[in-house]
């Protein structure tokens, strides 16, 4: 298993972000942030809705392009990467879409098999007992011959994280994976995720605004807002933050630097203003 | 006025971005083409969803069609005395327009919009892109064996269609209307040409094979990642198919048959 995990320079960070700009449809969605994810280590990456986190993952994988700036992930930059090798690169990555984006024309097991298919010419006696031990480390290897559509919401993130685990890669992208989970599903999806960290060795990002669940398994955490990092460290140094935002956000303060009330003229003016078409 | 410009302008834009995203999209697909060779169960797979599930829509409607040919075609000869051509008169119809044309409509709307769905709604649930994130490249592994399978499936189709449009309109003609059966089929076997009726019928219908799967699949991966998104997709893929497979027509008519 570690034979393809690692190939670069292993004391360096795994993926490191620097300076980079980023805007869609002439709005500024990064202005320049800078982020170290360390290797073996579960890295939580937080901020309101809208700002970005899912851009970054998307960054990271090399499916955008930053305007400025460079992203190494094992020393490789993205960015430069022809697409065969960008593509020899995403083998290594495994990512966790919100929606788990499961293949709905196909089984559990066939989903959890389709990179092995694709990727390798293992015989289809080998691919049956990966794909059992992949849905046994998620607890899901009775329900391999269900359809995605019977599954539960959780189920769906287990299915797609065992899938994402499948060619036992570096380091796995998670996307918002506590979103709309009831509690058990998510204390069950937390411990997996620190689970597999540890067991395979992994590296693992973890975009999420769920602030409790996130803090309690990440060892770093980056916090941001307005297309900047606001504030990193360790979740205790950043639960002792003074920054402001920070303490909104990790609070879910409803008003502060980000305000309640969106941009508007001011109050009285406006309700004693004469009426104009 | 310089406001009603602009928008003219921009709309004309964006129908020639379209266009070129389409060509450019066309080009990527047919360069996958090759990685399926080895994996031309993939193919089979499609033209099962596409070509076999279009089986009932197609035989039912090109018996109907031909029974309708069978009953205009007696009805106008009779005239003439001339009843006995009433073969010829359904076998060229159905070779030369009729099956080509008709088969490829209904295949719009039967697998041309199951397609723009399906590639769709893949799209809008991420599967696309879940699937390039697994290093595997959507084009080839989705898009490709639709077309393919679109493209084989059309002239097979056609063929089937023409073939029980025949048997229609002898059912009418022979067995209702009292046409000799010998002359009915024999009168067809002497007049339809191998190459002039048959083979421009398969050139004819293959073209719309490659257009009607083209844009279907296009529509499907160009629609915006939303239900409404591929709702509208859906609409297009029948309405601008249907539109390019009769215009086509006419084009390769004139250039098919012609003294």
């Amino acid at each position: 298993m570690a034979g393809n995990t690692r190939s670069g320079d292993d004391s360096g960070p795994l993926v490191s972000i620097e300076g980079v700009h980023f805007a869609r449809g002439g709005k500024m969605i990064f202005a320049g942030i800078d982020i170290e994810i360390a290797r073996g280590q579960i890295t939580a990456i937080m901020g309101p809705s809208g700002t970005g986190k899912t851009t970054l993952l998307q960054l990271i994988a090399g499916q955008l392009r930053p305007d400025q700036g460079a992203i190494h992930v094992d020393g490789l930059e993205v960015h430069r990467l022809s697409r065969g090798r960008l593509f020899d690169l995403r083998k290594r990555i495994g990512v966790l879409f919100q929606s788990g984006a499961l293949f709905t024309d196909l089984t559990v097991f066939d989903n959890v098999a389709f990179p092995l298919r694709e990727h390798t010419r293992l015989p289809e006696r080998f691919i049956r007992d990966l794909v059992l031990m992949k849905l046994e480390a998620v607890g899901l290897r009775g329900a391999r011959d269900l359809m995605p559509q019977q599954l539960s919401g959780g189920m769906k993130r287990r299915v797609a994280l065992a899938r994402a685990i499948a060619l036992d890669p570096m380091m796995i992208l998670y996307d918002e994976p506590f979103t709309g989970q009831d509690p058990i599903t998510m204390g069950v999806l937390v411990q997996l995720i620190r689970r597999l960290n540890d067991a395979l060795g992994l590296t693992s990002v973890v975009v999420s605004h769920d602030v409790q669940e996130t803090l309690a398994i990440a060892d770093q955490a980056y916090v941001l807002s307005g297309g900047k990092v606001v504030g990193h460290g360790t979740p205790e140094s950043l639960g002792a933050s003074d920054s402001a935002w920070v303490t909104q956000f990790l609070r879910g303060l409803p008003d502060g630097p980000v305000p309640f009330n969106y941009p508007a003229a001011d109050y009285l003016d406006e309700l004693m203003m004469a009426p104009t078409k | 006025m310089i406001e009603i410009l602009q928008r003219l302008g921009q709309a004309a834009l964006r129908f020639f971005a379209r266009l070129g995203r389409g060509h450019l999209f066309l080009g990527y697909v047919l360069l996958g083409l090759p990685s399926l060779i080895p994996r031309f169960s993939l193919v089979v797979v499609q033209m099962w969803s596409v070509g076999v599930r279009s089986l009932l829509i197609i035989v039912v409607s090109g018996t109907f069609v031909g029974m309708v040919l069978g009953l205009q075609g007696y009805n106008t000869l009779v005239r003439f005395g001339a009843e006995e051509s009433l073969g010829v008169v359904v076998a060229l119809a159905l070779l030369r327009e009729l099956g080509p044309v008709i088969s490829a409509l209904l295949f719009a709307g039967r697998a041309g919009s199951a397609l723009t769905a399906e590639i769709g709604l893949m799209k809008a649930t991420e599967q696309l892109d879940g699937m390039e994130m697994m290093a595997v490249d959507p084009l080839k592994r989705v898009v490709a064996p639709r077309f393919l399978a679109g493209v084989f499936s059309t002239p097979l189709l056609a063929a089937l269609f023409s073939a029980v449009g025949v048997l229609g309109g002898f059912f009418v003609g022979v067995g209702l209307l009292g046409v000799d059966e010998g002359a009915f089929w024999s009168q067809m076997q002497a007049t339809v040409d191998l190459y002039e009726d048959i083979v421009n019928g398969v050139l004819k219908s293959l073209v719309f094979g490659v257009v009607v799967s083209w844009i279907a699949v296009f529509e499907g991966f160009d629609a915006a990642p939303t239900s409404e998104g591929v709702g509208s997709a859906t609409t297009r893929t029948v309405v601008h198919s249907s539109l390019a497979v009769l215009g086509l027509d006419f084009i390769l008519t004139a250039l098919m048959f012609h003294e």
